[in-house]
């Protein structure tokens, strides 16, 4: 079995009744940008929450590893987090804490480095985000786009094994989305980390979706690259991956070009 | 609503055993516990000490007026002044004052922190996150409103002495004979003992109602009153409890 590949085997969840994913199976690559696409209320951020442990599993399997995930207790659940990382939606970073407050902290409660060790992995870390000289600012004096990028430096600060991103370029510019988007593709080929992402944004798809997974009324309806994407015969996607006017435009134009020269057209997209 | 009441004291139960396992280290709890000190103890000297100089000033005023019969000695205002202060109002009232105010607050700011993802985010680095932002709360509580007790006791005699010094209702000297009178010691242990329980209800309760928030702001809203409702009707039933133990 390959290392650190998480694998989630007829995941399925309910609530109150309702059926928000049912017997998805899926795997994650190591090294590789995973994305989960879908539309709003497919059953994403409630996967992601499954993959972390944040909510629990009516049926089905979570594999890290060899490890079986979702049925570990509590002090093995706190050891694994120890080697992953997330960005939240929203950053969720702690309001009452500095941008430095709020990335030393796994650091403090995990590690025995000394001060100066901390304040070096901090400022490394910032850095690698290119945010140097924020240390002492709170979350409420930051834009989105910094937001964000704290809560990557937070999440890498413990170089984890596993990333996930939920959603992040909600609420951001085109330009910031696609720093967002680069930084956490280098840090997974940097690192080799295993890292999920779940998104809509099909420019994020398109930039570094190695392996795209879609899901649709809670189900797994399609997967594979960046690549087959734009080419896979199943209307649900299509109408997913075309549902901007540009990507419609888009799409009538390379098509009348890809019937001539179809390998062209498929460079200049990738 | 029998059930959700026994399932909530069962989450309750649970949050508290979360919140009193081993911290991942101590000496970042106890830093946490310190700037807890400053948020939930010595931002409510203030309100304390002025619900407790005006209190007194009104109990003393009161009972200059219910003990005008000449049978009574005059002194016996500064001691029922005293003795109110001491058994119900420094412990008892206060508590119920600082469950409005501390217990919204630490409501409402761990409600914020769930509902935007920040509890999330602490359970992800493998932090326990009950323990991490509640138990500073109630250890900074448990330690720090004692203080606020013994200060709420000394203003509001003081309030007491102000007020029949400045209206001539009662002689200075015999409010202060009146607060020698047949003093007990054990009634300010057990003043403080009182709101030593009472800060431990105010914030685990305060604490549980935030923690559980779902949904939206509404919702933070609404866990946040429950917190208030729930710590004030918790602290009678111990009040009750605690003298029928402490002093009968």
């Amino acid at each position: 079995m390959a290392t650190d590949m998480i694998k989630g085997e007829h995941i399925t969840k309910s609530f109150e009744g309702r059926t928000v994913l049912d017997d998805v199976s899926v795997q994650f690559d190591k090294g590789k940008t995973n994305l989960i696409i879908g539309r709003s209320g497919s059953g994403k951020t409630v996967m992601m929450k499954c993959l972390v442990g944040l909510v629990g599993l009516d049926d089905g399997d979570i594999w890290y590893n060899d490890v079986c995930f979702s049925r570990l207790d509590f002090q093995q659940l706190k050891a694994i987090r120890q080697e992953m990382g997330m960005i939240f939606q929203g950053g969720a970073l702690l309001d009452s804490s500095t941008v430095e407050e709020n990335v030393r902290l796994p650091l403090d409660l995990f590690t025995d480095r000394t001060e100066a060790e901390k304040r070096d992995r901090v400022d490394f870390c910032l850095e690698r985000v290119a945010l140097s000289g924020v240390n002492h600012l709170y979350p409420s004096e930051l834009s989105g786009g910094m937001i964000k990028r704290v809560a990557i430096a937070r999440a890498i600060v413990m170089n984890p094994k596993y990333l996930f991103c939920d959603e992040p370029n909600s609420g951001l510019d085109p330009i910031t989305s696609g720093v967002i988007d680069r930084l956490i593709a280098e840090i997974t080929r940097e690192y080799k980390i295993t890292t999920v992402i779940n998104t809509h944004d099909m420019n994020s798809v398109l930039e570094i979706g190695q392996k795209v997974v879609f899901l649709h009324e809670g189900r797994k309806w399609w997967e594979g690259t960046r690549h087959d994407i734009m080419h896979a015969n199943n209307p649900e996607l299509e109408d997913f991956v075309f549902a901007s006017a540009m990507a419609k435009r888009t799409r009538k134009t390379t098509s009348r070009r890809s019937e001539k020269h179809p390998e062209a057209v498929m460079q200049q997209l990738f | 609503m029998i059930n959700r009441f026994l399932t909530d004291v069962g989450r309750y139960v649970l949050l508290m055993g979360k919140v009193f396992s081993r911290p991942e280290k101590r000496r970042i709890y106890l830093r946490r516990t310190i700037n807890e000190m400053e948020a939930v103890g010595l931002g409510s000297i203030v309100i304390t000490a002025i619900i407790s100089v005006f209190m007194g000033a009104v109990v003393a005023l009161q009972m200059s007026i219910n003990l005008e019969d000449g049978f009574i000695p005059r002194s016996l205002i500064g001691y029922a002044t005293r003795e109110t202060m001491i058994l119900e109002f420094s412990s008892t009232v206060v508590a119920l004052i600082l469950a409005g105010k501390v217990g919204s607050s630490i409501a409402s700011e761990i409600g914020t922190m769930r509902i935007t993802e920040q509890i999330d985010a602490l359970e992800l680095m493998g932090v326990n996150s009950a323990g991490y932002l509640i138990l500073p709360k109630i250890v900074a509580a448990v330690f720090f409103f004692p203080f606020l007790c013994i200060l709420s006791i000394l203003v509001g005699t003081t309030g007491g002495y102000a007020v029949c010094a400045l209206t001539g209702v009662l002689m200075p000297g015999d409010f202060i004979v009146g607060l020698h009178l047949d003093f007990k010691p054990w009634s300010i242990v057990y003043a403080l003992i009182k709101t030593s329980v009472f800060a431990f209800i105010i914030t685990s309760v305060s604490s549980f109602f935030g923690y559980h928030a779902r949904g939206n702001s509404l919702e933070v809203a609404r866990s946040s009153t429950q917190a208030v409702v729930a710590s004030s009707i918790t602290i009678l039933i111990f009040n009750l409890i605690l003298t029928q133990w402490l002093l009968i």
